[in-house]
């Protein structure tokens, strides 16, 4: 099993006819993701490689049956459309878009929260999700992953999601989903939603989080991990020598007043049992160990 | 983005809030012209984007325009944790009766907005929060929800001001609260929000950090863009759009992706060498991004190798392959490169590069190896 998306996933994508959007949705269809639908308020009856395109998500989703949506819309609009698709009764979100600000962020976690709880958002700022040889959603390239077992991977940063994929096909693991939750300061899905998730995915028999600087959220993990987890989990922490106040590439990559720094981190995993690599490699090695010993 | 006090202030007075009148000067003549217009008694402070400015004789007291040109003597020019002070404000001098505390920031755990209030202002809240914590009331607030005045009375009650005090600082903690949503601010603090013994509360201090994303509808940020102190070599990378990070080590590192990069910098330390720094030219690596970012790590004199961390997700490594060897076409380079390409076509990527390889293009297949060549290359 996966969690989150499988091979019955319909998605719309918010945003298709932009470049990316047209470029990725291609991608994602080409993997064999089920892209049923685009959006666009004024290319309604287009359509984009054979995709149709809707004027709202609400008309899209009573056309296709769809229940997840991707959003390649530009920053300014993300807000509007996060919460167009939990109005129409979407139940995952997934918001690739960098740069939107923190406050619409938090603004649209608490909607959600607490008018629309059964739309899960995963993003923004993230390269989304893929389920191997099933689904993907997003912008990872779907040939850098070994579809099936037993390994789900949770990431913070893009890259270094595909740097753990990569390692792990290299050694001949499978991966049942692997989630970027995004480095932004309010993800909208939180390690603690996907280790809970791959903690009660029967196919799934370990966990690789991939953490950074900044924030509290692996801590929280590490503590969550200890109390609720049977399953071993695997871990990288980025940003071991970052400078204090300095942002690393990611908004909320960045450690201030002596907090979230990478040592932290890293001490609460290992507290919590899990296994700390010092490096993506070594994450990788300690995750095959894992695996070997299942 | 990080405002100088004076514009935190100007940023504050903008939304309501009661702020000092001053005026910004760059030399001692500017300074009297300002205290000239504004009258004595005023304050002559610094103004850089660091803490501890007072301790470091950044803020003076002026009792009269002679004093005023002997302090912006002394204090422009002045280097302040590094930061050299090239403006000073001056303000008219306020009559404090007691000194207190407010913020509001992101509490990324809770996932609202959280402001903070203690009586005991005037001094760094950190250590109000270790040693007395009981003095900080908190507040959180849901960001649909807002602040309404009801519950910025109960907050106010909670730190315990006093009764003259109660009515002022409603006022201004809601005007706090609107500037920071309003203004795309990830941090508003004023430290110390001073009540004047005619019973007054006043902005004394502002320390305003905003939101560089929210940009696109707040045109006027541009102009604090312009006052981020930045190195010449992350001034050079920022106008070329670059994710730079300037450090102090010699090992130059250019990688796709802001946890790559920041694993690279990890690399290169934990096999005994420093970064020169932190970049990351996104997703992609074409050759105009690559030799952007070769020309910025050029420029750098501390730099004696130059790491090329890619992993192709996308971006396929031919891609790659050939934007680093057009890039190194058009820059001069004058260090050693090592480079490591993996993920998507990565074989295709290296026997591209293959026949190119030199004692200054170097490839090794894996993070750690190629880190060990480039710190053996810069030592």
């Amino acid at each position: 099993m996966s969690i989150f998306v499988d091979e019955n996933t319909k998605v719309i994508y918010q945003g298709l006819t932009g470049s990316q959007g047209s470029y990725y949705a291609k991608l994602n269809a080409e993997y064999g993701t089920q892209v049923v639908a685009g959006t666009h308020p004024k290319k309604a009856g287009t359509n984009v490689d054979g995709v149709p395109v809707y004027a709202s998500v609400a008309e899209a989703k009573a056309a296709t049956g769809a229940t997840a949506t991707c959003i390649f819309i530009p920053a300014p609009g993300v807000q509007g459309a996060v919460l167009e698709a939990a109005e129409a009764g979407i139940e995952f979100v997934v918001a690739i878009t960098e740069g939107v600000p923190a406050h619409d962020e938090a603004y649209f976690f608490n909607k959600l929260q607490a008018e629309y709880p059964n739309t899960r958002l995963l993003g923004p700022n993230c390269p989304g999700i893929i389920s191997p040889g099933k689904c993907n959603i997003g912008i990872t390239a779907g040939h850098i992953a070994k579809a099936g077992g037993p390994v789900g991977i949770v990431s913070r940063s893009g890259t270094l999601t595909y740097q753990a994929l990569y390692e792990l096909k290299q050694k001949d693991i499978g991966v049942t989903t692997c989630v970027g939750i995004g480095g932004d300061p309010v993800p909208g899905t939180s390690f603690i939603d996907c280790l809970a998730a791959f903690e009660a995915d029967p196919e799934t028999k370990a966990i690789m989080m991939i953490g950074e600087i900044g924030g509290s959220a692996e801590e929280e993990a590490a503590e969550y991990i200890k109390h609720n987890m049977s399953k071993p989990v695997s871990s990288y922490i980025a940003g071991v020598t970052a400078p204090p106040g300095k942002k690393m590439g990611h908004a909320g990559a960045i450690v201030s007043g002596g907090k979230g720094t990478a040592k932290a981190k890293m001490e609460a995993l290992e507290d919590a049992g899990v296994r700390v690599g010092q490096n993506p490699t070594e994450a990788g090695e300690l995750m095959a160990d894992i695996v070997s010993e299942l | 983005m990080d405002l100088f006090e004076y514009q935190g202030k100007q940023f504050f007075a903008s939304y309501g809030m009661p702020v000092s009148p001053g005026d910004i000067a760059f030399t001692v003549d500017e300074a009297v012209a300002a205290a000239e217009q504004l009258g004595t008694p005023v304050m002559v402070k610094a103004q850089v984007l660091a803490g501890g400015r007072g301790k470091a004789g950044g803020v003076k007291f002026a009792a009269d325009i002679e004093a005023v040109r002997e302090h912006a003597g002394n204090i422009l020019g002045l280097d302040i944790k590094g930061h050299l002070v090239g403006r000073v404000w001056i303000e008219k001098a306020s009559d404090i009766a007691e000194e207190y505390y407010a913020s509001f920031t992101l509490d990324r755990s809770a996932k609202k907005h959280l402001g903070m209030l203690s009586k005991e202002g005037g001094v760094e809240i950190e250590t109000v929060a270790e040693e007395n914590p009981d003095a900080i009331a908190k507040i959180w607030v849901d960001p649909v929800a807002g602040l309404s005045e009801a519950d910025c009375r109960a907050w106010v009650a909670a730190a315990n001001l006093p009764e003259a005090a109660v009515e002022g600082s409603v006022s201004i903690l809601q005007k706090l609260y609107t500037a920071y949503t309003e203004g795309d601010a990830d941090l508003v603090e004023i430290n110390p929000l001073i009540l004047t013994p005619e019973g007054e509360v006043h902005v004394l201090d502002a320390k305003v950090t905003l939101d560089a994303n929210s940009t696109f509808r707040h045109e006027d940020y541009a102009q604090y863009d312009e006052t981020q102190t930045r190195d010449e070599r992350e001034t050079a990378a920022h106008a070329k759009g670059l994710q730079y990070v300037g450090l102090e080590g010699s090992v130059g590192v250019i990688a796709n992706g802001a946890g790559l990069a920041m694993s690279t910098v990890d690399v290169v330390n934990q096999v005994g060498g420093a970064a020169a720094n932190f970049l990351d030219i996104g997703g992609g690596a074409n050759a105009d991004v690559m030799a952007g970012a070769l020309e910025v790590i050029n420029n750098d004199p501390n730099v004696r190798s130059i790491f090329i961390n890619i992993f192709g997700g996308i971006t396929r490594g031919e891609e790659v392959a050939n934007g680093i060897l057009e890039a190194m076409q058009r820059v001069d380079i004058d260090s050693p490169i090592v480079i490591r390409l993996d993920g998507t076509n990565a074989d295709e990527g290296r026997a591209i590069l293959q026949p190119k390889l030199s004692d200054s293009l170097m490839m090794e297949e894996t993070m750690l190896d190629a880190a060990r060549k480039a710190v053996e290359m810069a030592s």
